[in-house]
């Protein structure tokens, strides 16, 4: 009897509980083997690009929100220190703003990657896990909306510093939390490292050479769990990060085991940046002195008319950067965000392109599951840690 | 001769106990698809896990459009994915309610562009609207209750089940 | 090495294919001929050690210029941590460029991404198919002469666009 030797091809999303969003694979199967996983992208392009050429450079903050919108406040972080090294007021940033934009950064860091394991372990089937991350992250989201107002989309940094200083109370609430993390991350690591099954589905799953990595573009904690040693935070240091003192993990495994690991201990040195930053939070301004850029403070606009002009001015024809491009890349939780602006002189961007770290991660996703079974495929998609707004704009 | 009346079972003691009972078991298991498109689809997470805790309304995710009540719209809808969501309601059995969460499904949002749908009411029959960007997880919960409110008002339903007439929706706007 | 030393070797190599060197905010950005694109970046990534191409886009300046279009290459060398930009002039009626995915793997999807919003062919490119648009969309969103809203909506007035 001929035996039937055609592969099968099956489609994976973009309606599926594991694809993080709305992912579509199309999968070509020799049994349960994939022999070609294809990923379609798109099912969620907003044209973010697009509107912020329509955009002030003031009115772009909100939109860079919504591309991760599991980190936030990095995409805020990435877009004003893109705009300040445009406008070329990148050393007049007052020390406070700085320390209050690692705190945050770093705060971000741990609450996406807190959903990142809760999503990866709960896809390949860990429930518990989901549940008690969600428990520690619910605490980064109260903080977020004492500082910002808002639980997820903070919109909280500005061109020039922050929005408005931090409530009374809340660094000591951080300090606490931040004190309690190491633990809590213990608590995950009981729950997953030692187990069996984890450790069957993550280790040798999707692994990935350091050449091959460099050459398809990985970043952040896939890459570093490839062996190689770069994290922007160090390399290129920018808001103040050359003064901290924290370990980048590196490991050469380079499979979903070794990025668990990356991951887990990028979250204990987060908390460690966080303590050292609280104990450099000192009083001083949170904007820089530029009234051509920064919105004078609140009490002026409504007491003085010279203020009311002033935010008229900025808030309906915004600044002028003089032309010139520049590109700034900041240390995602996902890998290298990059903002690349062109000037032309006007207030609203001739040209915004952003370098999202998830849609060029998903490249190696073929690479990765390719020749593996097609459970792998689920693991895969967790450990690159994708996001389908950043992925789509 | 009047405004013709929808053929039903009529308002007797009996049929509307009944209606209630089918009402009653539509509103307390409330079976939401897990269909999240974009940033509210994190919220909607954040609601069904511990702290907000969907499961204590009966209010269970399922992954299959087939099992499901309600579906939520979590998120943008862009012109690539509308055809996407279009199959996954026409898969689901009826009676099955829209759940428009967040600005993006109602309205489009802050995203006015050639790629974007300017709100799924466009397209599906959206029974709740939830404000928001995203809306908070009490936000969807109180969303949630509104829809079940709207379930617990409906008429004719133990009719419509065993084939006389049709549900009569009750208009929740003016009431 | 330094970005002018860099610039010196390249200027060297390739002395008539280099157009352009412009410096703006410590960061160096060379322009140079649209031919010579395969080999400028092959030469920058085993010569120079740039080997990681962080972003490739295009950039359309409709109006403000004589030449369209410019591609532009966001190259960084992981060993030495420096950042170098290198751009291309491409015109409107030959919006073509030669593929670097031969150089970078990751500029596969990059080039797939120019293609379908600025609409720039990239010549040899093992895949070219749009990304992130639907397969039967007409036109390239991010062309100035593309509406935000869409060609077949009346723009909204009420707003600063």
């Amino acid at each position: 009897m001929a035996v039937n030797t055609e592969t099968m091809t099956i489609n994976m999303g973009p309606q599926h509980p594991s694809t993080h969003g709305v992912l579509q694979l199309i999968l070509d199967l020799d049994g349960e083997t994939v022999v070609k996983a294809t990923p379609h992208i798109g099912f969620l392009h907003r044209g973010i690009e697009k509107l912020s050429e329509h955009r002030t450079y003031h009115q772009i903050i909100p939109l860079t929100d919504r591309m991760d919108y599991l980190a936030p406040m990095h995409n805020n972080l990435g877009y004003v220190l893109a705009v300040e090294k445009l406008l070329g007021i990148t050393d007049e940033i007052p020390e406070r703003a700085k320390v209050i934009r690692v705190i945050l950064a770093e705060l971000t860091r741990l609450k996406s990657h807190l959903v990142w394991l809760a999503c990866h372990a709960l896809d390949i089937g860990a429930m518990t896990v989901f549940i008690y991350c969600f428990r520690e992250r619910e605490f980064i989201m109260n903080t977020y909306e004492k500082i910002s107002g808002a639980r997820m989309t903070s919109n909280y940094f500005r061109v020039g510093g922050l929005s408005a200083d931090l409530p009374e109370g809340v660094a000591d609430e951080i300090r606490q939390f931040a004190e309690e993390m190491p633990a809590h991350v213990a608590e995950y690591e009981g729950l997953l490292t030692g187990n069996k099954i984890w450790q069957m589905r993550t280790m040798g799953v999707g692994e990935i050479s350091a050449e091959a990595a460099i050459d398809i573009g990985l970043t952040g904690p896939a890459l570093r769990a490839s062996g190689v040693d770069w994290d922007l935070r160090r390399d290129n240091p920018y808001s103040g990060y050359e003064d901290y003192d924290f370990d980048v993990p590196v490991r050469e495994e380079c499979d979903t085991w070794a990025r668990y690991h990356c991951r887990l201990e990028e979250m204990r040195q987060a908390s460690r940046i966080i303590l050292q930053a609280l104990d450099k939070l000192e009083e001083g301004p949170i904007l820089a002195d530029c009234p051509q850029v920064c919105l004078p403070p609140k009490q002026d606009v409504v007491n003085t008319i010279e203020g009311l002009i002033h935010h008229f001015k900025i808030v309906t024809e915004g600044f002028k950067p003089e032309p010139g491009e520049i590109y700034q890349g900041v240390e995602n939780p996902k890998g290298e965000l990059g903002y690349y602006l062109v000037s032309d002189g006007s207030p609203m961007p001739l040209r915004m392109k952003v370098r999202p770290p998830s849609f060029i991660n998903l490249q190696a996703l073929p690479q990765m599951c390719e020749g593996r079974l097609l459970a792998d495929v689920i693991a895969v998609i967790g450990t690159l840690d994708i996001v389908l707004g950043e992925i789509d704009r | 001769m009047g405004v013709e009346q929808p053929k039903t079972l009529g308002s007797g003691f009996v049929t509307t106990s009944l209606d209630k009972l089918v009402n009653w078991s539509r509103a307390s298991s409330m079976w939401p698809l897990t269909f999240g498109l974009a940033c509210c689809a994190i919220e909607m997470m954040a609601t069904g896990a511990a702290r907000f805790d969907l499961d204590r309304m009966g209010i269970l995710f399922r992954a299959s459009p087939r099992q499901a009540d309600v579906i939520i719209i979590a998120g943008t809808v862009t012109k690539k994915m509308l055809p996407v969501i279009k199959t996954v309601y026409e898969q689901m059995p009826e009676p099955r309610y829209v759940i428009a969460m967040g600005a993006c499904a109602s309205s489009g949002g802050i995203f006015d562009t050639y790629s974007t749908v300017q709100g799924i009411d466009e397209h599906l029959p959206v029974d709740v609207y939830i404000p928001g960007c995203p809306p908070r997880p009490e936000g969807l919960l109180y969303g949630l209750m509104k829809l079940q409110e709207k379930i617990r008002a409906e008429r004719n339903t133990f009719g419509a089940a065993i084939g006389v007439g049709e549900v009569v929706v009750p208009d929740m706007v003016s009431s | 090495m330094s970005d002018q030393a860099i610039v010196e070797k390249l200027k060297a190599k390739f002395s008539s294919a280099v157009l352009d060197v412009v410096e703006h905010r410590g960061e160096t950005t060379v322009t140079v001929e649209k031919g010579q694109i395969v080999e400028v970046c092959t030469f920058m990534r085993d010569e120079c050690g740039y080997n990681f191409l962080c972003d490739l886009c295009g950039v359309d300046y409709l109006g403000k210029q004589e030449v369209r279009f410019m591609v532009v290459y966001n190259l960084y060398n992981i060993a030495t941590k420096q950042r170098f930009r290198v751009k291309v002039p491409v015109t409107e009626e030959d919006a073509t460029v030669d593929t670097v995915s031969t150089v970078w793997g990751t500029a596969n999807w990059m080039e797939r991404e120019c293609w379908d919003l600025m609409g720039i062919s990239f010549n040899g490119h093992p895949d070219q198919r749009r990304i992130l648009m639907p397969a039967d969309w007409e036109g390239h969103p991010l062309r100035k002469d593309y509406p935000v809203q869409g060609p077949d909506r009346e723009p909204y007035q009420g707003r600063l666009s």
